[in-house]
């Protein structure tokens, strides 16, 4: 299956990315995230405060995925 | 209701009156404006960048407006937020709520703030005097979305 992933605001500065595609077999966002954070350039999605959503909807880490969701990892957001 | 989310200016008068305009059976509008700081976190403040979503930022807000519009009898609500390059002085959001008696509205506007706050794609980037650093998340926004839950 074939995932989008999107990053803002500060995890997009740290990991150098607005955006990749991701494919394999991913149950949940939370399997995006750890087959991301192995590796040293994303170890910023290890952070506990997290934020996630799912095709443009907030959710918590154990959201079920289908093949062409959008995926988008983010820290806290600061608007208003 | 109304959600737009704008690099463009607004004049926080104009849109209080527009809340009520053709429309005699509003007795009451609250609105709340926020504004670009020029100090924080004990920093001199010479502007900001407000990064947003764009698409889920629309739809979080109208996710939140309709919410408010569920919960309390409205009669009309808006909801604006400025993105891209602000400076100290320019309001940075505006949200008013109308009804036909006050309590309805003053309780609507706070939810939406308080839910705006915690639950909608926006982040600052601030210019400070000694560079530029991202706005951290307060955690006394989520003790005051908290108050809300049904």
């Amino acid at each position: 299956m074939s995932i989008n992933v999107l990053f803002f605001a500060r995890y997009s500065e740290a990991v150098g990315l607005d955006s990749l595609e991701m494919e394999g077999n991913f149950a949940t966002v939370d399997a995006v995230r750890q087959a991301l954070a192995g590796d040293p350039g994303f170890e910023v999605l290890n952070e506990a405060s997290l934020m996630c959503a799912r095709n443009q909807e907030l959710c918590a880490l154990d959201e079920p995925l289908q093949a062409g969701d959008e995926v988008a990892f983010f820290p806290p957001v600061t608007g208003g | 209701m109304a959600i737009r989310v704008q690099v463009e200016a607004f004049d926080p008068g104009a849109e209080v009156n527009a809340m009520h305009a053709a429309n005699v059976g509003v007795g009451a509008v609250v609105s709340f404006v926020g504004y670009v700081r020029d100090f924080n976190d004990g920093l001199d403040v010479a502007g900001m960048f407000l990064e947003h979503y764009p698409g889920m930022t629309e739809k979080a807000l109208a996710k939140i407006a309709i919410e408010a519009e569920q919960r309390w009898p409205l009669l009309k609500l808006e909801v604006l937020h400025r993105i891209g390059a602000l400076e100290p002085g320019e309001p940075i959001v505006f949200v008013a709520a109308a009804s036909a008696h006050r309590q309805a509205a003053f309780d609507a506007c706070a939810f939406v703030m308080d839910y705006l706050k915690t639950r909608a794609p926006f982040w600052k980037k601030e210019n400070t005097s000694e560079g530029a650093r991202w706005v951290e998340g307060r955690d006394s926004d989520h003790v005051a979305a908290g108050r809300w839950k049904a």
